[in-house]
């Protein structure tokens, strides 16, 4: 571990007080204001980018009861706020008792499904709710491309899922797409998809991060892409959620909407299904475990005095990047990318736009560190570790036609998920 | 309109904590949640956050200031700030007399 850089310093001196948001969040604050939550590591697919390697249920799952003491903690530290996944967290049996404990305990859920239990009954009760945001998977904008990463018949489960929500009228659902080599040319495609659908389109990274990590060489965007996708970004505004995900691409133009900060164990962290805190839900490693619920005394205490945190919390040199002219708005881009690739982790991201993360990747000496925890089901579904042989065309003229209108105030979005959209800076 | 107006329309005016807020403290000041938009809002200082938890119990903003100790010559800033979280709905024009119910459900925690 390198992120040791200085001595601790917690507690904020008067001195400080004119000091920027964003250095405010590196220091950490009192309650995380993007908490991912994995109810369960078992899922009914089998997704090749998994980013927690779910498949099986772990037996250490944490019960109903242990769940409601989260919940019971979250709302006395004023987490207002969580973004619950998996594995799919509808396959549960408790799953719906606990939104509905979680709603009438002030804190609001987002979770992420690829749409298994979205019935139409599920759609209609789920519009009725309030403080409810439901956010469906989909890689592909159509069912060739979905279906390679996500497996057969996923793309259609999305479909009727959103189809559901729709004719319930849930409004303003997430339809969620890691970008990939594969996918990058639908971006178009899939804002159709989302706008039909009433609903919100949000890219995140493919982050080489549990499965992530077998798929990634060769699913990940090329640097030719990063710049496609990095522009169409730019186009699409605010219109479209990013979890902050892309500021490593910053380095292309202006920054984008965003923090521009690797909020992982400052203002990010993950809770997993057996209630180990990891510092963000990319980082499900030894390595970056602050603690556990049941045995180190609550999500507070792990919250306020892991020692992991507290070390994240220091401000961080920027190594072999801090001459770089993009640092300000890249920061050396995510440390899971960096880790989970075996590179250095105060050095360039291996997706740096000035292409020195492909350097780093080449050196015969990297290793990449081997997972801490997999769930992945044993018997893989025929085809999962195929390589994806699909190969799209390509569309040179991928205008986007939407002119984005000038935001008011930027959103403040922590990097793995975005409960911030439509942030104001108040004085 | 002039600011002069506006500033004084807001100093004057009679406000409270919207229902579906609730205020988290933090080293700086406070974060804000409105359970009905899902925005955070940040109060990046402390006196800011006392005057808007005072607003509820003076009868206009003025007397929120001053209660909070805020010198005079900064309650221009001070009420650009009130009418962003105004704007936010963070803080709302308080109904006169006839109040609403006490029995609300809207704020949290
Ligand atoms: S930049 Fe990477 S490590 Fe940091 S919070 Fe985001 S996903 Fe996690
Ligand atoms: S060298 Fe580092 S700071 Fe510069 S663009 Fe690459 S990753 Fe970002």
């Amino acid at each position: 571990m390198t992120l040791l850089t200085e001595p601790a310093s917690t507690g904020l001196a008067a001195t400080e007080r004119a000091m920027p948001l964003v250095a405010r969040f590196e220091r950490g604050l009192a309650a995380p204001i993007c908490l991912t939550w994995e109810l369960t590591y078992a899922c009914n697919l089998s997704c090749v980018h998994c980013l927690s390697a779910s498949g099986r249920r772990d037996p250490r799952e944490l019960s109903t009861e242990q769940c409601e003491s989260i919940i019971d903690e979250l709302q006395a530290m004023q987490v207002f706020y969580v973004n619950v996944g998996g594995g799919e967290p509808t396959v549960r049996p408790d799953f719906w008792h606990l939104l509905e404990y979680a709603v009438n305990h002030q804190v609001g859920v987002k979770f992420s499904t690829n749409g298994v239990r979205i019935d139409a009954a599920r759609a209609r009760y789920l519009a009725s709710t309030d403080y409810v945001d439901v956010q469906v998977s989909l890689d592909g904008a159509t069912a060739a491309v979905n279906d390679q990463v996500r497996g057969e018949g996923s793309y259609a489960m999305a479909l009727r899922a959103l189809d559901n929500l729709t004719t319930a009228g849930f409004r303003d659902a997430k339809i969620s797409v890691v970008v990939t080599r594969h996918n990058v040319d639908q971006l178009d495609e899939f804002k159709r998809i989302a706008d039909d659908h009433g609903a919100t389109l949000r890219l995140t990274r493919l982050r080489p991060s549990g499965r992530g990590a077998d798929v990634w060489d060769e699913l990940h965007p090329t640097h030719d892409q990063q710049r496609d996708l990095y522009e169409w970004l730019v186009r699409a505004g605010e219109k479209v959620l990013t979890g902050d995900s892309f500021f490593h691409l910053a380095g292309f133009g202006e920054k984008l909407p965003g923090l521009n900060l690797c909020g992982a164990g400052r203002v990010v962290c993950l809770i997993d299904p057996v209630g180990d805190v990891y510092a963000c839900p990319f980082t499900i490693h030894e390595t970056f475990r602050a603690g556990n619920i049941v045995t180190d005394g609550g999500f507070a205490q792990v919250w306020r005095t892991s020692e992991l945190f507290g070390r994240l919390r220091e401000p961080q040199g920027g190594g072999a990047c801090s001459a770089c002219q993009h640092y300000d708005v890249c920061r050396g881009g995510c440390m899971a990318a960096k880790f989970f690739t075996g590179l250095p982790l105060d050095g360039p991201d291996p997706e740096c736009v000035q292409g020195y993360g492909q350097a780093a990747l080449a050196d015969p000496q990297r290793t990449v560190p081997a997972l801490s925890l997999d769930h992945s089901h044993r018997r893989e579904p025929a085809g999962r570790r195929e390589p994806v042989l699909l190969q799209l065309g390509t569309r040179p003229d991928a205008a986007t036609p939407a002119a984005p209108a000038a935001p008011a105030a930027p959103p403040v979005s922590a990097c793995a998920e975005n409960p911030l959209a439509g942030f104001t800076p108040a004085r | 309109m002039s600011t002069d107006t506006l500033e004084d329309q807001t100093l004057d005016a009679a406000w409270e904590l919207s229902r579906s807020v609730a205020l988290r403290p933090e080293s700086f000041g406070a974060l804000a949640y409105h359970f009905g938009n899902r925005r955070l809002i940040f109060l990046k200082r402390r006196e800011l956050v006392e005057v808007v938890r005072g607003l509820g119990d003076a009868p206009d903003a003025r007397t929120a200031l001053r209660r909070a100790g805020v010198p005079a010559e900064q309650w221009a800033s001070f009420a650009a700030a009130l009418r962003g979280l105004a704007d936010a709905d963070v803080i709302r024009p308080r109904q006169p007399a006839a109040e609403q119910p006490a029995g609300e459900q809207g704020e949290p925690g």
